[in-house]
């Protein structure tokens, strides 16, 4: 796991404070911030992938049947997803912490 | 949690932006962005200007960035933008360099766009450079904290038009930007949303091919300066356009073209109702707006060559 | 086989930034560098420099592109003065934070207001703070070898720092000099092709710019400090190969009758070499004077400093711009700083002259030295006073 921020000693600064590893700030988990969740109803998806195209993050991806899932390490709980499916096969359902 | 298998699926089906950013819940301008960069490819190099999508994308020492990647300031990237492509054309000539064609990107929010960073921009286009610039357009400084620019809509209430007793907010009109651009005569100028990702796509691959500056123009709705809710960006998106706030089109080598042209444009109370930034117009104000909203589609229409009845 | 050309220190920096190579020009013009563009123009018209230059709208931009161009693997040049050098005071930097070798070229010129083109310090003082390598060139030759060695030291891979080149506006940039302008044969292998470790490249990709929060900017900024002042090494290491390669040998304090001198004068820029002929004067009448020449301003050379004003009693510092508050000037703040606490440090006194291109003579050199000794003996506590200015 790459050192955090606050972790990094000066001499441990790469020259120009360059990021060399491409996309690495996927380790933050940005599923935390939500109060709310996309569930998925498998019999009433078509697997257009209309919400895959339209999740900010993205973080919807085809699971091992072709459906569309959003993964909750990341999923803010938006919400667009449920708006924007045509056959109203996501709901938004409210977390309990 | 399958987050390391999310990213693989996602980087094989093209993604160039990696979740795990830090924008607002429904940001409809990072969606906007990783549609922009899907469509483009992995042979780009993008010069970013400070604003939303610079700060959520790139904390140190990580970056959600699997595409080469250069910020500077505020107001320079399409000065950033003009040495990248020139350095690169330079290198090119004499052997050097990625041995692929390189898409050099320049990104600014409507703040880095039409305000501080208008300058660069018109220096970069009247050049020539062979490079896209990308506006995305959320209507207001967001990034630090929802302050007016010159993209901000008329009656739009933000923190430095701030509805009150002497003022109902923004009191200027929008600038035209895309005309602004098309001033300096380039060969390509495209308005598009994250609603429309077909078009966007089709768009940038167009501006991709021509040779000399483009200018796309991404109308970017923003749940936390515009007071909406976080599920309804494609919806605003969708209603901009139906309504004529946002013409959907492009100029090709001076040809202006209506991408979908609305024969009937909807209400703009149907746009309006669901952002709180416009809750304290009165329907005198709307109407008005309503009005100019009407005539300026009427002159986009006729400049695409449509005659009105 | 070298030419000796008489030509402005503009053209000679032309000619440098030619044989360099350089890939890309991004500049706007400004007195007194407007020389300096124009020239590089022609070259690339008529296909002697083959560079794209691109016609920036404003020395923000110039900079601005110069961070893409360098960022990408180009070699990249600028110049400006004055209030140019002002307009890209942010731009700055980035150059150096970002470890951009980039090379610029300043004519040094007042700030406004009131405006005023001709030459002085205020321009470079201003950016003293930037983290740029920043060097003075005081005539024709030094103005074509200090650019050429620039390249080299700031694509070191134990630099990789901006450079900039100071002139003085005018003196330097647009008087007529005999300079040896060598060839491609004579450089050899001097400066070899631009290789910058980090470059964007969608085969490679980086995230150049991101932001650093509280808990780790102060880390990012002490590695830059560190790097800077590690860079002296590199910096008299290119000078040594230049040396060797054209027979010109460069140091970051050029010292001139120093060794027994009581009075040493500490001075930058081309009004040295006035400074030079009244010190010739002086000890003529056998008066025990020398000139310290500072050659290399960022990173300060402090041991080097140290060492060249050690057998003096009394440091006096001339310098061309002022800080409207400080308790002295720049330079002697600068010198005053190197100087102290060492056992048997100097009296020090300075002196502010020379302003948006008021002229100094050696006779004015003259009467520096005497007032200089004037309060040298009458123990006077002042921290600068003006010269040549009217009462």
């Amino acid at each position: 796991m790459a050192k955090k921020d606050f972790e990094l000693t000066w001499k441990e600064i790469p020259v120009g404070a360059i990021v060399h590893e491409p996309g690495n700030a996927s380790e933050y988990q940005t599923g935390d911030w939500r109060s709310q969740m996309p569930v998925l109803d498998r019999a009433k998806c078509v697997k257009c992938g209309i919400c895959y195209r339209f999740c900010p993050e993205p973080c919807i991806v085809k699971d091992d049947e072709g459906y569309y899932v959003a993964d909750l390490y990341y999923c803010k709980g938006c919400g667009i997803c449920a708006y924007e499916c045509p056959k109203d096969a996501i709901t938004i359902v409210k977390e309990e912490h | 949690m399958s987050n390391l298998k999310t990213l693989q699926k996602l980087r094989n089906a093209g993604e160039l932006f990696m979740p795990g950013h830090r924008a607002c819940i429904g940001c409809g301008e990072v969606l906007a962005m990783r549609q922009v960069c899907k469509a483009l490819g992995k042979d780009i190099i993008i010069a970013n200007a400070t604003g939303c999508m610079e700060i959520i994308s790139s904390p140190f020492p990580t970056t959600n960035w699997d595409v080469p990647w250069i910020h500077a300031l505020f107001e320079n990237t399409a000065a950033v933008a003009s040495g990248v492509e020139s350095g690169l054309d330079a290198m090119k000539r004499k052997g050097r360099g990625p041995a692929q064609d390189v898409t050099v990107v320049a990104m600014g929010g409507d703040g880095s766009t039409f305000d501080i960073g208008l300058q660069s921009l018109s220096g970069a286009l009247e050049r020539g450079h062979n490079f896209i610039y990308v506006c995305f357009d959320n209507e207001g400084y967001m990034n630090t904290g929802i302050q007016r620019s010159s993209a901000t809509p008329y009656g739009a209430s933000t923190t430095t038009s701030p509805v009150g007793k002497n003022s109902i907010g923004q009191t200027t009109q929008k600038k035209d930007m895309p005309l602004i651009a098309l001033a300096h005569h380039i060969p390509y100028l495209a308005t598009c949303t994250p609603a429309h990702p077909t078009d966007l796509a089709k768009k940038i691959k167009k501006a991709k091919e021509i040779k000399g500056p483009a200018y796309i123009h991404v109308y970017s709705p923003c749940p936390t300066g515009w007071g909406t809710d976080s599920d309804v960006a494609i919806e605003l998106c969708r209603l901009a356009v139906d309504t004529g706030v946002f013409p959907l089109g492009e100029c090709v080598y001076g040809k202006y073209a209506l991408t979908k042209e609305i024969k009937q444009l909807k209400p703009l109370r149907d746009y309006l109702k669901l952002q709180r930034r416009f809750r304290h117009l009165s329907d005198d104000v709307i109407d008005q707006i309503q009005a100019q909203v009407r005539e300026h589609y009427e002159t986009v229409r006729a400049k695409c060559g449509i005659l009105t009845n | 086989m070298a030419k000796r050309v008489g030509a402005e220190g503009s053209f000679a920096v032309a000619e440098a930034v030619r044989l360099a190579d350089t890939d890309v020009v991004a500049a706007y013009p400004i007195t007194p560098q407007t020389h300096i563009v124009e020239r590089l123009s022609e070259m690339v018209a008529d296909g002697e420099l083959n560079a794209n230059f691109i016609y920036v709208e404003s020395e923000h931009s110039a900079m601005s592109a110069c961070l893409g161009s360098a960022a990408v693997g180009a070699r990249t040049f600028t110049s400006t003065a004055g209030q140019g050098l002002e307009l890209m005071h942010e731009v700055l930097y980035l150059a150096s934070s970002m470890r951009l070798p980039i090379v610029m070229a300043v004519a040094d010129r007042a700030l406004s207001g009131p405006l005023n083109v001709w030459g002085d310090h205020s321009d470079a003082m201003a950016t003293r703070d930037c983290g740029w390598i920043q060097y003075f060139a005081e005539n024709a030759q030094e103005a074509f070898d200090l650019t050429l060695c620039a390249f080299k030291i700031a694509e070191h891979h134990d630099v990789l720092f901006p450079v900039m080149v100071h002139m003085d506006g005018f003196h330097v940039s647009h008087v007529v000099e005999p300079y040896l302008l060598p060839d491609k044969e004579e450089l050899g292998d001097f400066l070899p092709p631009f290789d910058y470790p980090y470059t964007l490249d969608p085969n490679k990709p980086v995230t150049m710019g991101a932001f650093a929060p509280p808990a780790v900017y102060s880390e990012c900024r002490k590695a830059q400090d560190v790097a800077v002042n590690g860079t002296i090494g590199a910096i008299q290491k290119v000078w040594n190969e230049f040396g060797k390669q054209l027979g010109r040998l460069y140091h970051p304090i050029e010292t001139y009758k120093t060794e027994d001198a009581e009075t040493i004068l500490v001075s930058i820029g081309s009004f040295n070499q006035m400074a030079g002929v009244a010190v010739d004067k002086l000890r003529a009448e056998g008066k025990k004077v020398g000139l310290v020449r500072i050659r290399l301003w960022r990173p300060f050379p402090l041991q080097a400093f140290r060492q060249a004003v050690k057998s003096a009693k009394n440091v006096v510092i001339f310098e061309r711009s002022m800080t409207y508050g400080g308790t002295t000037g720049p330079v002697c703040a600068e010198v005053k700083s190197a100087l102290y606490g060492l056992k048997a440090a100097p009296r020090i006194t300075s002196f502010i002259g020379g302003l948006g291109g008021r002229d100094m003579s050696p006779k004015h050199f003259e009467a520096l030295f005497k007032r200089a000794q004037e309060i040298f003996d009458k123990n006077l506590d002042i921290q600068y006073e003006t010269i040549g200015v009217r009462e």
